[in-house]
């Protein structure tokens, strides 16, 4: 251990720990830019710097390692002088149009600016407005609010992909794809953690906004919403809630106060996914086709495979994702039922997912969805419609999708669609008395692996969250080392919890508090209360087989919730 | 990616291929297999960061990233006659700037392209040791000095016959 002492209080730390970790000890807060828990940690914005004894000039303190004895001071005019001076160059090439920026109140260079009385002008302004990119389905890009922290660029890396990076140099260096190539023709996978990763807004998902409030107001237009399961856990902290707190009832309410519109719950086509999936699973192995099979209700992982692992495409369940399922019951089922001209029928999915929006845009899934929102996107309809959030009362889904398993609402973190999908399976091969929770697939690590025996029969599995990890996966399963039936992947490191369409989080919760955790335990608690906790228990599911589609994997079944994929070229 | 058609043959594929493999594994092999492919094809052609970024598992954006920040690394091929022009102290004081806007403006290219025949490429260098003849240019290592930038369509002229 090392012993230091920051602003006099006395800390005893690791060795080789930072004085940021040595600081977050003693409760004393350094603000930081560029840093990014699990992220990144270069040392390049000069924002956390701090004196310390034995130390030349002022230290970054996300990089700089303790000493024993050292002394550091987070607080004299000196720091406070540089951190004010750093804060107005970055503004000075900064476009500062805060007002109406999609990050105002919620932008790390705005909050420190203000905290450090930096002023926006002190060094002028750069004029010279660069290109914004919003040819992509998911992510616009807006060089001239970037700051250059290269956060971005981390996450991109993080998640094994490397579509953008900097470019060029000095004054002429940009983040962006390589050439002038948008990120649309990139292998951009569109999981979006770059944009959560930004801390002001150069990055935003492309708005769906004005398209769904414009159907709201067409009265020849239909509108309904249906929510994924990871938005009732969400949704609160961009009204200032604790995260992990489910918001579920008012979440409801709210979306029926934006106007004439009903609300159903996607977690009932999970459920009809687990239908699908696990009937596609025993043919599979029966039938001796491709195994393993991997899971396809991730629209991100799912390009990844196309554009890194296109010899894997026959390990790809055929299935649609739960938002195209529903989309296309909605669009068939649903208008036959009700009489309704499925033109008339404006279809909205509330997703905590970038990638959605792209898989919205696949052909092959035939144009089902009219809009997919972010659960941020559906905050901000909220706020605009003037809706009191944290004070609403509760309501239920609409029906006749309102009532889900448990097992569908865990969709929504890693792990949750394999837990979902062997509880099913413990059943139809054990009968009575099956296992019901799976804890071994549970948890936010980045590759989980399992094998259990159901009714005599024996699976391995596997579940991955994050690319990186899904890459080493795939690369064990490549080599003949590993060798699994069935395995879970979904490109956000924690699964949709953790999506690109998710809230944004201040830099000082997000590095300090554990979100993917607090979030996903919120789904766990909702599937430990529900009375049906398994997806073939799900009424609705049970009235689509019985009134449409006959079983699973039926002709039409493979007609309205199954699809195809294709190789994808990088560039 | 390059207003220039990429022209590379198959025997400087094979010698960027072996340049590849000896490199491969490396911990910072990047930039030498870089240098050798600036070497092979005289700059670093779209098609050219492609094969390196797939061969070393490298994102492209990466390998664009580096290839743009040093400026010895160039992204336009060179064309038969390299014509420079010195943009040192002594040189741009007198007027060498205003060479090189008509060395532009003759060819259609900018500073750092070449011409979409391949006949000129234009750059700029900094004091070739010349100043008691400033302004300086240089075309394929033929110095000519104390320019005015009437001079430059006459000089240009005589490489554009053969």
């Amino acid at each position: 251990m090392v012993n230091l002492k920051i602003n006099g209080i006395a800390v005893s730390v690791p060795e080789g720990s930072t004085i940021l970790q040595a600081a977050k000890l003693a409760n004393v807060r350094i603000p930081t830019l560029c840093y990014l828990k699990d992220v990144q940690c270069v040392g390049s914005c000069r924002l956390c710097l701090v004196e310390a004894t034995g130390a030349r000039g002022l230290v970054a303190a996300c990089v700089y390692p303790v000493s024993e004895g050292m002394e550091v001071r987070t607080n004299t005019p000196r720091v406070r002088r540089s951190r004010k001076t750093t804060i107005e160059l970055i503004l000075s090439t900064h476009k500062k149009k805060c007002l109406s920026c999609v990050r105002s109140m919620n932008c790390e260079l705005q909050k420190l600016a203000l905290e450090y009385n930096a002023e926006e002008d002190r060094f002028g302004t750069d004029h010279d407005l660069k290109p914004i990119d919003d040819l992509s389905a998911s992510v616009v890009r807006d060089n001239s609010k970037c700051i250059m922290c290269t956060r971005c660029v981390a996450a991109c890396e993080h998640q094994t992909i490397g579509a953008i990076g900097p470019k060029n140099r000095g004054y002429s260096k940009v983040i962006g794809s390589p050439y002038d190539v948008s990120l649309a023709f990139t292998p951009c996978v569109n999981c979006g953690q770059c944009v959560v990763a930004c801390p002001v807004g150069a990055l935003y998902e492309k708005s769906a906004v004005a398209e769904v409030w414009g159907a709201i107001v067409d009265p020849s237009k239909k509108v309904v919403f249906y929510t994924a399961p990871s938005v009732r856990a969400t949704l609160g902290e961009a009204f200032g809630l604790p995260v992990g707190t489910n918001v579920e009832g008012r979440m409801v309410t709210a979306i029926k106060q934006l106007g004439d519109v009903e609300c159903f719950n996607m977690d009932i086509t999970a459920d009809l996914t687990i239908m699908e999936e696990a009937t596609e699973l025993l043919s599979r192995l029966e039938n001796g086709n491709p195994t393993p099979m991997f899971t396809s209700c991730c629209p991100g992982w799912v390009k990844f495979l196309e554009h890194y692992y296109p010899q894997y495409i026959p390990n790809l369940s055929t299935c649609k994702s739960p938002q195209e399922m529903f989309s296309a019951v909605l669009k068939t089922y649903y208008c036959r039922k009700n009489g309704i001209n499925p033109d008339d029928l404006f279809v909205v999915s509330v997703i905590p997912c970038t990638a959605k929006k792209f898989e919205v845009s696949r052909e092959e899934l035939g144009g089902y969805t009219d809009a997919a929102l972010t659960t941020r996107e559906l905050a901000k309809m909220i706020k605009e419609a003037g809706i009191d959030f944290a004070n609403l009362s509760e309501s239920e889904y609409d029906l006749p999708f309102g009532d889900a398993s448990g097992a569908g609402a865990i969709f929504g973190a890693t792990g949750g669609v394999m837990e979902a999908a062997l509880r099913t399976a413990a059943v139809k091969l054990g009968g009575d008395g099956a296992p019901l929770e799976f804890k071994e697939v549970r948890g936010t690590e980045g590759v989980k692996e399992a094998e259990y025996t159901l009714g005599g029969t024996t699976v391995k599995i596997a579940v991955a969250s994050g690319l990186g990890n899904a890459r080493k996966v795939l690369d064990a399963i490549k080599s003949g080392e590993k060798d699994y039936a069935f395995v879970e992947i979904m490109a956000c490191p924690g699964g949709c919890v953790n999506g690109g369409g998710q809230p944004y989080v201040h830099d000082e919760v997000r590095n300090n508090v554990d979100l993917k955790t607090l979030r996903a335990q919120a789904l766990y608690d909702y599937d430990g209360e529900r009375n049906i906790r398994r997806s073939h228990e799900t009424p609705a599911v049970e009235m689509l087989y019985n009134e449409f589609f006959g079983s699973p994997n039926s002709a039409k079944a493979h007609k309205l919730l199954h699809t195809k994929y294709s190789k994808r070229e990088k560039y | 990616m390059s207003h220039i058609a990429f022209e590379g043959t198959k025997e400087q594929m094979k010698a960027l291929l072996s340049c590849i493999s000896a490199h491969k594994g490396e911990a910072g092999a990047l930039m030498p297999v870089m240098h050798e492919a600036q070497n092979i094809y005289g700059y670093l052609p779209a098609e050219v960061q492609t094969v390196i970024a797939e061969k070393l598992n490298i994102p492209l954006a990466e390998v664009y990233g580096v290839a743009t920040f040093y400026s010895q690394f160039s992204l336009t091929p060179k064309g038969k006659h390299k014509v420079s022009i010195c943009l040192g102290t002594a040189c741009y004081v007198k007027g060498s700037d205003k060479i090189l806007e008509a060395v532009e403006h003759e060819l259609r290219i900018k500073c750092g392209e070449c011409t979409p025949d391949k006949k000129f490429s234009i750059e700029s260098c900094r004091c070739v040791g010349a100043c008691g003849l400033a302004p300086v240019m240089i075309i394929d290592g033929e110095v000519y000095g104390r320019l005015k930038p009437d001079d430059v369509k006459g000089i240009l002229d005589k490489y554009l016959q053969d």
